[in-house]
C-alpha cells in the first residue's frame, strides 16, 4: 500500500516531495493501519484523488509564481520579450496558414460522404495525356462506357454553360450545370430542401439552385420549391435547394437543371461535350476500374474506327482535377513556412541563450540562495514556454489575417470553397508548431542552466559563455543558411514569374475593357436578330466619349482556352481535331482593331460579311504557316463546320491558351456567317471595349445602351482585359508574394542573429580586446578580427543553403518556366544579399570593439 | 501591534478552512503532521479529517506564509514527543492572524444573528 502511495506522490513536484514525502507516506500508513482489504482499498481510492487534487493545486500555485516572476522579467526587457513573441507569432501564423491551405487543398476528402470512391470520367488520348478531363464524352461513348462496365455503382454526366436569370432584380448571368438524374446521387449529398432530379423525363423544366444563389436571389425563402423563375426566356421551377459547401463541377456553379439525352444525340460519336462522374463499387480498386474503361475504350475505337481511333480515356480521381502545379506550390510553400519555423526556433533559442548566459550569475545567485535545480530549469521553461504560448496565440492571429492571401492557390477547379475555413485540425497543427518552438528553443537554455550551479558565482564577472558562444554560433549559421536558401528559391520564382509576365500575348491589353452579354436561345436562334443586337449596341459604344473602337468575339483569349475545331483544307488529308485543332471564334467588325492584334495583310470582318454573301475568315499567321506553308494565304479557301470559305485577312498570333502553353492557330469568322444550328456558345459575347481614361465611368451609359437593345438582357464578368491577363499568373504571384515575404523575415532574422551574436561576443571579450589594445594591437586590426567572426559563419551557411535551394529549385522545375535550378544571376544576387545582411549585422559590433578603450577595461579589471 | 502588522495580517485574511484548523491544533503546542490530522479531527468530533495532501499543501503555504516553522527541536509537543517526525510551531503572525480570524468569525455571527433577529421579529 505504502509502495503504491509513494508512486502516486510522483505526481508532486520533486522539491515538494522530498520536503513531505516520508511524512505523507507515513500519515497515510498510520491511517490504514486498522483497516480491513476493502476499506484500504476505499482509502487508496480516496488517496488518489487526495493526491491529484492537490498534486495540481502546488503545480498551479509554482506555475502562478514562476508567471509573476516572468512578467517582472518581461518588465524589465521589454524588448526581448516583445520580440520573442513577434518572431512566434510570425513562425507559428506563416506555418498554420501554409498547412491549412496545403491540407485543404492537397490532404482533406472532399466534401462528399466517401469522397475517395468518386472518379471522373473524359476521353483522352490513346497514349499519355496530361491531367484533368483532357476532351470531353460525346453522348454515344458515355453511354458505352456507362452500359458496359462492371466497376461502377453508378455514373451520371454533366455538361456546363451559363444562363441569364432573369425577373429578380436586376437580370443576372449565372452559371448553371446540366446534369443526368443519375449525377446527383452519385456525389451523395442530400438537397436541404425539396429534391434532387427523378429518373423520368418529369423534370426537364425543373432546377435546383445552390445555398448561395438561395440566399442572395431568394433571401432564404423557405418556400422556395415550386417558385418558378425565368431562365433565358424560358420557364423553371426550382425542386430543391443544395447545402451550403455543395460545389460541382466549378465553385461558381449557383444552378443544376436536367440533362436529357434525346436519340438524336447519340448519333455523332465525335460530337463531345460531356463529362461523367461515378462512383467505385466496393472493393474495386481505382486501377481496377481504370483497366476496365480502358478495355471498353479499345473495344469501341476497334468498333468506330472513324471517330474512336484516337480516342482513349482520361480517368481520374475527382480529388486529383487540378493541375499538378498546385502540388509543386503548395510542397514549395509548405517547405518554405518549415525553413521559416527552424529559422523562428533557431533566432529564438539564440535569443534565449544570450539571455541565459547573460542570466547566469541571477540564476547561481538563486541557486545559491536556496532554489533547487529542478525549480530553476522550472522557471526557465515556464518563461519560454509563456513566450511561445503568447507568440503561437498571435500566430493564429497572423494566420487568420494570411489565409484569404493563399486563396489563389486553391485550384478553381476543385469543388471545394476558395478557402478553408480555421478549423480543429489547423488549431491542432498552430499548437504543434507552438510547441515545437516552445520546446525546440526552451530546453536549450534550460539544459545549460542545469550545468551553471555556482561556477557562475566563482568566476566573479566572468561568465563562462565558451560553450555557449558555440552552440550560438552553430544556430547563426543554420539561420544564414535557411535564409540564404529561401533567398534562392524565391529568387528563382520570381524570375521565372517575370518571365512569364515577359510574353507578348500577341495583344495589347492595357485600356480595354471587357464585359459578357450572353444572348439567351431561344430568344436569339436567328442570327439575323443576334446581328441586331450588335448592330444596336456597336455605334452607341463606339460613340461615347473616350471611347475608340469596340467589338464582339465569342470567347476572350486566355479566359475562355475552348472553342477548339478541325478545318479540311483541299488536297490535304483530314487532321484529327484533338491533335492538331484550331481555335475559332465568331467575331464582329473591330476586335482586331480594339484588342490591338496586327492585321498582316488583307482585311477585317465587314459588317457586309453576311450569310448571303461569299462566306470568309481572317486567319493568324500560324495558321498560314502549318496549311500553306511559304505560301501567300489571302484567297485560299478550306472548309469548316461543313461551310466553305476563302481566307481575306491573316492577322498576328494570339496567345489563346495563356502565356505559359503552347495555342492552336487561330481562325475568325464573321458573326453573321455562321451554320445553322450552332449552340450558343458560339455566339459572340465577349464585348471589348478600346478606350482612353478612367473605364468607371464607361460602364453606366454601356448599361443603357445594352437595356436599350434589350431590357432583358443582363452583363456579367466585367473586367479589364489587362486583370484577364494577370490572372493568368496569379497563383504564381501569390505565392511569389508569400516565399517573399517569408525571404525578407529570414533575412531580417538572420541579421538581428548576426548581430546578436557579434554583440555578445564583443561584449564578452572587452578584456581581450583592451589587452591587444594596450599591447599595441591597431583598433583596424581589431575591427577586422570580429568582422571576420561574422563573415566566416556567414560563408559557412551560405554553402549548404545555396545547395539546398538548387535541390529545392529542381524540386520545383515545373514552375521555373526554362530558368535553370542553378540560375547565376539568382544565386549571385542571393549570395551578396545574405553577405549584404551579414555586414549590416556587423557594423555596430565592430564599432563597439573599435571603441574599447584600454584603459578603462584594465581599470575596471 | 503596529498598523504595518495590521495590513500584513489583513492581507492574509480570510483564512481558508484548512489554514484555521491547522493554526488552532497548534496553538495548544508544537505537533507533528498526523497529530495535526488527530487533533482536527478530535475537535470537530470526526466532522472535519484533513487527508495529507491538503495537510502538507496547506502547511507548505502557512510556512511560505511565516505563519508557521519548523523547530529544531520541539517544545511542549502535543503527545508524546517521536524524534523520528517532524514538528511545527505556530510563529507569533500566526497566532496574531488566527486570533484575527477568530475575531471576524465572531464579528460575522453576531451580525448574522441580529439578521436573524429582525427577520424574524418583522
Amino acid at each position: 500500500m505504502s509502495g503504491l502511495y509513494r508512486l502516486l506522490l510522483h505526481l508532486y513536484p520533486k522539491a515538494f516531495r522530498h520536503e513531505y514525502g516520508e511524512e505523507m507516506t507515513d500519515d497515510f500508513a498510520r491511517t490504514t493501519a486498522h483497516a480491513g482489504s476493502l476499506g484500504k482499498a476505499g482509502l487508496l481510492m480516496k488517496a488518489v484523488a487526495d493526491v491529484g487534487g492537490n498534486a495540481f493545486v502546488v503545480h498551479w500555485n509554482i506555475l502562478r509564481q514562476d508567471l509573476g516572476y516572468t512578467a517582472r522579467t518581461w518588465n524589465r526587457g521589454r524588448g526581448f520579450a516583445l520580440t520573442a513573441m513577434l518572431v512566434t507569432a510570425l513562425g507559428v501564423g506563416a506555418n498554420t496558414a501554409a498547412f491549412s491551405v496545403a491540407d485543404f487543398v492537397l490532404l482533406r476528402p472532399l466534401p462528399f460522404p466517401d469522397a475517395e470512391a468518386i472518379v471522373r470520367l473524359c476521353e483522352g488520348p490513346r497514349e499519355g495525356g496530361g491531367w484533368g478531363c483532357m476532351n470531353q464524352l460525346s453522348p454515344a461513348n458515355y453511354r458505352d462506357f456507362k452500359t458496359q462496365n462492371s466497376s461502377l455503382i453508378s455514373i451520371g454526366a454533366f455538361g456546363g454553360s451559363s444562363i441569364n436569370l432573369v425577373g429578380i432584380g436586376e437580370p443576372r448571368r449565372i452559371a448553371i450545370a446540366t446534369v443526368t438524374p443519375e449525377l446527383l446521387p452519385v456525389l451523395g449529398v442530400q438537397p436541404i430542401r425539396g429534391r434532387v432530379f427523378g429518373p423520368s423525363d418529369q423534370d426537364r423544366d425543373a432546377v435546383v439552385i445552390s445555398y448561395g444563389l438561395w440566399q442572395s436571389q431568394f433571401s432564404g425563402d423557405r418556400d422556395v420549391v415550386g417558385r418558378v423563375v425565368n431562365l433565358d426566356g424560358g420557364v423553371r421551377t426550382i425542386i430543391g435547394v443544395m447545402p451550403r459547401g455543395f460545389y460541382f463541377p466549378a465553385r461558381e456553379t449557383e444552378m443544376w437543371s436536367a440533362l436529357t439525352l434525346e436519340p438524336d444525340d447519340y448519333a455523332n460519336r465525335a460530337n463531345s461535350y460531356i463529362e461523367a462522374v461515378g462512383r467505385l463499387k466496393p472493393g474495386v480498386t481505382f486501377e481496377q476500374a481504370r483497366a476496365d474503361l480502358r478495355a471498353i475504350a479499345t473495344r469501341l475505337s476497334q468498333q468506330y474506327p472513324d471517330t474512336n481511333a484516337e480516342t482513349g480515356i482520361s480517368f481520374y480521381r475527382m480529388r486529383e482535377n487540378m493541375s499538378p502545379r498546385f502540388r509543386t506550390m503548395l510542397l514549395g510553400l509548405g517547405g518554405a513556412s518549415l525553413c521559416l519555423l527552424l529559422l523562428t526556433c533557431a533566432n529564438l533559442a539564440n535569443l534565449l541563450l544570450a539571455r541565459a548566459a547573460s542570466r547566469e550569475r541571477e540564476l547561481a545567485v538563486r541557486a545559491a540562495l536556496g532554489a533547487g535545480r529542478e525549480r530553476l530549469m522550472r522557471q526557465l521553461i515556464t518563461e519560454s514556454v509563456a513566450i511561445a504560448v503568447l507568440g503561437g496565440a498571435a500566430g493564429i492571429g497572423v494566420a487568420l489575417v494570411c489565409i484569404p492571401l493563399f486563396s489563389s492557390l486553391v485550384p478553381p477547379t476543385l469543388p471545394v470553397a476558395n478557402q478553408p475555413a480555421l478549423d480543429l485540425r489547423v488549431l491542432a497543427f498552430a499548437l504543434l508548431s507552438t510547441a515545437a518552438i516552445g520546446l525546440g528553443f526552451g530546453l536549450f537554455p534550460a539544459l545549460r542552466g542545469r550545468r551553471s550551479g555556482f561556477a557562475a558565482l566563482r568566476d566573479g564577472a566572468r561568465t563562462t559563455g565558451g560553450r555557449t558562444q558555440r552552440v550560438r554560433s552553430v544556430l547563426v549559421t543554420v539561420e544564414v543558411m535557411l535564409s540564404v536558401g529561401l533567398l534562392i528559391v524565391t529568387g528563382l520564382l520570381g524570375r521565372a514569374v517575370w518571365r512569364v509576365q515577359a510574353i507578348a500575348p500577341g495583344f495589347r491589353s492595357e485600356d480595354v475593357l471587357t464585359l459578357q452579354t450572353a444572348l439567351p436561345r431561344p430568344k436569339y436562334d436567328d442570327p439575323v436578330r443576334r446581328g441586331q443586337f450588335y448592330e444596336q449596341v456597336l455605334p452607341g459604344v463606339r460613340a461615347l466619349p473616350g471611347v475608340q473602337s469596340a467589338g464582339f468575339i465569342s470567347g476572350l483569349p486566355i479566359a475562355m482556352p475552348a472553342l477548339i475545331t478541325g478545318v479540311e483544307v483541299p488536297g490535304q488529308p483530314v487532321r484529327d481535331r484533338r491533335l492538331s485543332g484550331v481555335s475559332h471564334r465568331w467575331i464582329t467588325p473591330q476586335y482586331f482593331e480594339t484588342m490591338g492584334i496586327p492585321l498582316i495583310r488583307g482585311r477585317d470582318v465587314e459588317i457586309t460579311d453576311t450569310a448571303a454573301r461569299q462566306w470568309v475568315a481572317v486567319v493568324s499567321a500560324s495558321f498560314v504557316a502549318r496549311y500553306w506553308p511559304g505560301q501567300d494565304g489571302i484567297g485560299k479557301t478550306f472548309k469548316h463546320l461543313g461551310k466553305e470559305r476563302t481566307v481575306v485577312g491573316i492577322v498576328g498570333d494570339v496567345k489563346v491558351r495563356g502565356l505559359e502553353r503552347t495555342s492552336e492557330p487561330q481562325l475568325y469568322v464573321p458573326a453573321l456567317q455562321c451554320p445553322d444550328g450552332l449552340p450558343p456558345q458560339f455566339d459572340p459575347k465577349a464585348l471589348v471595349v478600346r478606350h482612353s481614361g478612367a473605364p468607371d465611368s464607361l460602364m453606366g451609359p454601356i448599361r443603357q445602351i445594352v437595356r436599350a437593345a434589350d431590357p432583358e438582357q443582363p452583363i456579367s464578368s466585367v473586367r479589364p482585359m489587362d486583370d484577364v491577363v494577370a490572372s493568368v499568373t496569379a497563383d504564381r504571384r501569390a505565392q511569389l508574394q508569400l516565399l517573399g515575404a517569408f525571404a525578407i523575415v529570414a533575412v531580417l532574422l538572420c541579421g538581428v542573429g548576426i548581430y546578436g551574436l557579434l554583440a555578445y561576443s564583443v561584449a564578452q571579450r572587452s578584456q581581450e580586446i583592451g589587452v591587444r589594445l594596450a599591447l599595441g594591437a591597431e583598433p583596424s586590426q581589431v575591427g577586422r578580427m570580429i568582422f571576420a567572426d561574422g563573415m566566416r559563419l556567414t560563408l559557412i551557411g551560405i554553402v549548404p543553403g545555396a545547395v539546398g535551394a538548387y535541390f529545392a529549385g529542381r524540386a520545383m522545375q515545373a514552375l521555373l518556366f526554362g530558368i535553370t535550378p542553378s540560375d547565376p544571376m539568382t544565386f549571385t544576387t542571393a549570395i551578396a544579399a545574405a553577405l549584404l545582411m551579414a555586414f549590416a549585422g556587423s557594423v555596430l559590433p565592430v564599432l563597439r570593439a573599435v571603441r574599447v578603450s584600454p584603459t578603462s577595461v584594465l581599470k575596471a579589471e | 501591534m503596529t498598523i504595518d502588522d495590521r495590513d500584513e495580517i489583513d492581507a492574509l485574511l480570510p483564512l481558508q478552512h484548512a489554514e484555521f484548523h491547522i493554526l488552532l491544533a497548534l496553538s495548544g503546542g508544537d505537533c507533528h503532521g498526523y497529530g495535526i490530522i488527530q487533533d482536527v479531527e478530535a475537535r470537530t468530533n470526526g466532522a472535519l479529517r484533513l487527508s495529507p495532501g491538503t495537510l502538507y499543501r496547506t502547511i507548505q503555504r502557512l510556512l511560505e506564509q511565516g505563519l508557521v516553522e519548523e523547530p529544531r527541536k520541539p517544545a511542549r509537543p502535543v503527545g508524546k514527543s517521536d524524534p523520528r517526525r517532524r514538528y511545527y510551531r505556530i510563529t507569533r503572525l500566526g497566532t496574531a492572524v488566527a486570533r484575527a480570524e477568530t475575531q471576524r468569525l465572531t464579528e460575522l455571527v453576531r451580525l448574522a444573528k441580529h439578521v436573524w433577529r429582525v427577520a424574524e421579529s418583522s
